[in-house]
């Protein structure tokens, strides 16, 4: 059952569209992650979410109940949600004890299943023997772990998170990553992350919601996108990949250099002109003509550009008559010179054609 | 077990209410709402409609009610009353002159160079300035009053001189006054803004061969020259605003200046009208006056000065290093050390003239002052009170204000924070004129009363408790209440647990940075205190009338003392710079 829905959603500031036509449900436990470069419109979302700002167009609704609509909102303190801020907004006056109580006392819990529910929350995030600290003496990890046992502890109906690793340094931000998927593997808090770090919404999400200029582009989960992106944003935006333009002809798609049968892209759009993603590591290199693979494309290429980036090469190639130049991911030990004769390898099956 | 903990027990959601009447919209607004409305109407009451009234009734006949241009006329319409303009103008310039003179080389001497004693330099430069300017008058005529004034006695005797050389009464002795005081302005500037600059401009400089002298001249000082200009202004506006001085000193030296004007206007029979029309050019010039300084410092011209970085050194001055402390000396004396010297000796003396001796000294003038006079305890009282609740009026209003215009809860805060600085702006006489004209008359009927005081303080110093809660707005994330919201609670909840707590400290600033001024107000004071609002102030101007110089300089101490106090309490408790940081 889905528990929170966004029914086309939109929201502008003056003439500015900011965001438009939302449509995304939330189902109950799950973490999904809203992803895109900075002014996709993704903290908008977050904010008409957890009530902040009221939505200029559509509907927020939660477990059947329309909180947010252009014609009012229900104010953030009656919609039992939590947030995670990215400046965390841990309050400097109050003990890391009194942070994570405070939402409890404001639901006027009973003092004894406080005390009980703090010291589970602190023990969980590894802070019990920092309680009675003020958050200026913690460091930066520390701190975020108090803004996650403060939104926690209470469990809320909604989780949200607005950037909260990017004022991390990065290794920490890896732990915390594996620190905030831990915490929802555990409590099974429906949540909703605000990121732009593709890999940080990789590692967490059950689903990820790719937004670019106040749209959504796509949502699927992690590895739907990576290997099947439905549009050339989401396509460049997760991953690196290279576009390489095709015709459709009858039964087969013509690329520069060589073509392959139309019923290898069952999933393409029904149009002459068609734009193919592949990822660098699908592409293989080879010294020789490699032997014949029943549907993989072989040809001839000549290296034109390299990096070494320590984890792997950045190998540029290109086809002889300078219509294909592509890129192409190798292992540290798959040494290669610039100027070299090769034979490149692709499975067509690793091609994606994008809207 | 996680399917119970993940079971949200937080207030149910509730669904937004339907669309109804304007019932219905005005139950819907947040409770903190209708406390932004309260604030708001209060802050037209205290600066809209007196400045509106002001202007108002300048052109409003004040009999038939007709519009008119016969109060300009009457304003301006005497020579003695336009002569009274332009003195103040040639008063104020010389105040500018010899101000620049005080505070720019002791500014340079004190953030720039290796003279000693640069901490005790600082603390007198500021007791000049926290101390009351019509005391600081008091003081000089006990110095220089004419034949009797103590630097005279000590001339005579030295020369056997049949008349002293000094005349406090005098263009020279009001200009004298009135720039020991306000000669902090050009100081806190200049040092404020030569704190920035980087030594390697100078050393650049000496590189090429230019020496120390050389250095300043061309490099140091053309670089914080429009810190300096808008110190200048500034110690302009205020010197033209001043009350206390010119009523002690500009009347007996028949050098009418306008604010002693405007109070002529006030003698029996009250002419409002003429008064407000006489204080408008008074109002323009100021006006025009804080914009250009506005202007002046905004320029990007001069880039340097408000970056930090670079390394400073102190400039080693060598044996002039005591040159110069001996000038920092001369400017104490003439500022501090010599007026209130001279007070306090008459305020322990019998007879100040009979001088310093055993049997001159008594208590006397302050058991007189506290026990026996009839109103001296009520304004010591009154004073106080006058001031902690103007300060806690102009505090609250300026904190709801600048939280409105730091979170944009209203369309309009851009006029609600101009409103809030606009007294900045208003010299204290013409603000109180304004007072008089809004709420002296029925059905208001405030004329007397303890309020209209209270009310009048805190519209003056709304733009200090506006700068500071600003400041301290600025200062807290938003996300720190919205963290609070998204966890239950209201916006009161966030603002009492919340920004109230970690304000504290701003606040307590800012609260005392009004109370210190407050407790010294004479010129908004004098237009509108009644018999049973007397306040110390007032009450200093009306023993000068009786020429009881003893007991006036008793309750003088009694002021000052309270100051000191005050100020040495709020630099244990806020930092030594509590005063001295620019808003």
């Amino acid at each position: 059952m889905p528990v929170l829905t966004l029914n086309g959603l939109g929201r502008s500031f003056g003439a500015f569209r900011a965001l438009q036509d939302m449509d995304l449900t939330v189902e109950d436990g799950e973490f999904l992650s809203l992803l895109g470069p900075s002014g996709c419109g993704k903290t908008t979302t977050l904010r008409m979410i957890a009530g902040f700002m009221p939505p200029t167009e559509g509907t927020i609704e939660i477990d059947g109940r329309v909180l947010s609509s252009p014609a009012g909102c229900t104010p953030p303190e009656k919609r039992g949600m939590s947030m995670i801020f990215q400046s965390y907004a841990i309050w400097p006056n109050m003990t890391v004890a009194q942070n994570v109580a405070f939402g409890l006392k404001l639901r006027k819990l009973p003092a004894d299943e406080i005390r009980m529910r703090l010291e589970r929350m602190l023990e969980v995030v590894q802070l019990g023997h920092l309680a009675d600290q003020y958050p200026a003496e913690l460091s930066g990890g520390q701190q975020q772990r108090v803004a996650l046992a403060r939104a926690i502890v209470v469990r809320p109906s909604v989780l949200l998170l607005d950037e909260p690793l990017s004022n991390l340094d990065a290794s920490l931000r890896e732990e915390m990553r594996y620190e905030i998927r831990r915490l929802h593997d555990e409590f099974k808090i429906t949540t909703v992350y605000v990121t732009h770090d593709q890999s940080e919404a990789m590692a967490t999400s059950d689903r990820i919601a790719v937004m670019n200029g106040g749209r959504m582009e796509q949502v699927d989960a992690p590895y739907v996108l990576y290997t099947r992106p439905k549009t050339r944003f989401v396509a460049g935006f997760i991953g690196r990949t290279n576009f390489i333009e095709a015709e459709r002809d009858g039964t087969s798609v013509g690329f520069a250099g060589f073509e392959a049968p139309a019923c290898v892209f069952p999933d393409a759009p029904a149009r002459r002109a068609l734009t193919f993603s592949v990822r660098p590591q699908s592409i293989i290199l080879h010294r020789g003509e490699p032997s014949a693979v029943d549907g993989v494309v072989r040809l001839p290429c000549r290296l034109a550009e390299r990096t070494f980036l320590g984890e792997h090469w950045d190998y540029m190639v290109e086809t002889e008559d300078g219509r294909l130049r592509l890129r192409v991911t190798a292992p540290p030990q798959r040494v290669l010179e610039v100027g070299d004769d090769l034979w490149m390898e692709i499975d067509p099956a690793e091609m994606v054609a994008i809207a | 077990m996680t399917r119970t903990l993940s079971e949200p027990d937080a207030p149910v959601a509730a669904a937004i209410p339907a669309r109804d009447g304007l019932l219905g919209r005005i139950r819907r607004l947040e409770p903190s709402m209708m406390l932004w409305i309260a604030l708001i109407a209060l802050l037209l009451f205290l600066v809209a409609n007196p400045i509106f009234r002001l202007v108002a009734s300048s052109l409003i006949d004040g009999r038939t009610g007709d519009l008119t241009f016969d109060n300009y006329v009457t304003a301006y319409g005497r020579a003695r009353h336009v002569e009274a303009l332009i003195n103040t103008m040639w008063m104020g310039a010389g105040v500018v002159a010899l101000s620049t003179l005080f505070a720019v080389p002791l500014a340079w001497a004190c953030s720039r160079t290796d003279m000693p004693g640069k901490t005790l330099v600082r603390l007198i430069v500021l007791g000049a300035f926290i101390t009351p300017p019509y005391l600081g008058a008091v003081g000089w005529i006990l110095l220089a009053g004419p034949n009797a004034g103590w630097l005279n006695q000590i001339w005579m005797a030295a020369t056997g001189s049949e008349q002293g050389i000094f005349n406090i009464f005098s263009f020279g002795g009001l200009v004298l006054i009135i720039a020991t005081n306000v000669f902090f302005f050009i100081f806190i500037f200049t040092s404020n803004a030569l704190d920035l600059v980087s030594s390697e401009m100078e050393d650049a400089a000496n590189v090429l061969g230019a020496g120390t002298l050389r250095t300043v001249a061309t490099i140091t000082l053309p670089l914080v020259f429009p810190a300096i200009l808008g110190g200048m202004i500034v110690t302009f506006l205020q010197a033209i605003a001043l009350f206390g001085v010119p009523a002690l000193i500009s009347i007996p030296a028949r050098f009418p200046v306008v604010t002693t004007q405007l109070w002529q206007f006030f003698q029996y029979p009250v002419r409002v009208e003429v008064a407000a029309a006489y204080a408008i050019p008074l109002l323009m010039i100021t006006i025009g006056l804080f914009g250009l300084q506005k202007l002046l410092l905004r320029r990007k011209g001069f880039v340097a000065v408000t970056g930090k970085g670079g390394e400073r050194r102190m400039i080693a001055l060598g044996r002039w290093r005591w040159v110069m402390f001996g000038y920092a000396m001369l400017i104490a004396s003439l500022t501090l050390l010599l007026p209130f010297g001279a007070l306090t000796q008459a305020a322990f003396a019998e007879a100040w003239g009979r001088g310093m001796s055993f049997d001159n000294f008594t208590f006397g003038n302050f058991s007189y002052m506290l026990f026996e006079h009839t109103t001296a305890r009520l304004a010591i009282f009154n004073s106080l009170y006058f001031a902690s609740a103007a300060a806690c009026l102009a505090l609250a209003i300026a904190l709801a204000i600048a939280y409105i215009t730091d979170r944009r809860l209203l369309p309009f805060g851009g006029v609600l924070s101009f409103l809030c600085m606009a007294p900045f702006v208003i010299p204290g006489v013409v603000l109180a004129i304004g007072f008089y004209a809004a709420y002296a008359p029925p059905p208001v009927a405030l004329y007397g009363s303890s309020l209209i005081l209270i009310f009048a303080f805190s519209a003056r110093f709304l733009p200090v408790a506006f700068a500071n809660s600003a400041a301290g707005m600025k200062s807290i994330h938003p996300d720190l209440e919205e963290a609070v919201r998204i966890l239950g609670g209201g916006r009161l909840t966030a603002i009492r647990r919340v920004t109230a707590p970690l304000l504290k400290r701003t606040l307590a600033g800012g609260w005392l940075l009004i109370f210190i001024p407050a407790t010294q107000e004479l010129s908004t004071a004098i237009f509108l205190t009644g018999p049973n609002t007397q306040v110390i102030s007032v009450l200093l101007l009306d023993l000068s009338e009786e020429g009881n110089l003893e007991h006036l300089s008793a309750l003088g101490m009694i002021l000052l003392v309270l100051t000191v106090v005050i100020v040495t309490v709020g630099m244990k408790l806020l930092g030594r710079d509590f005063m001295l940081r620019r808003t």
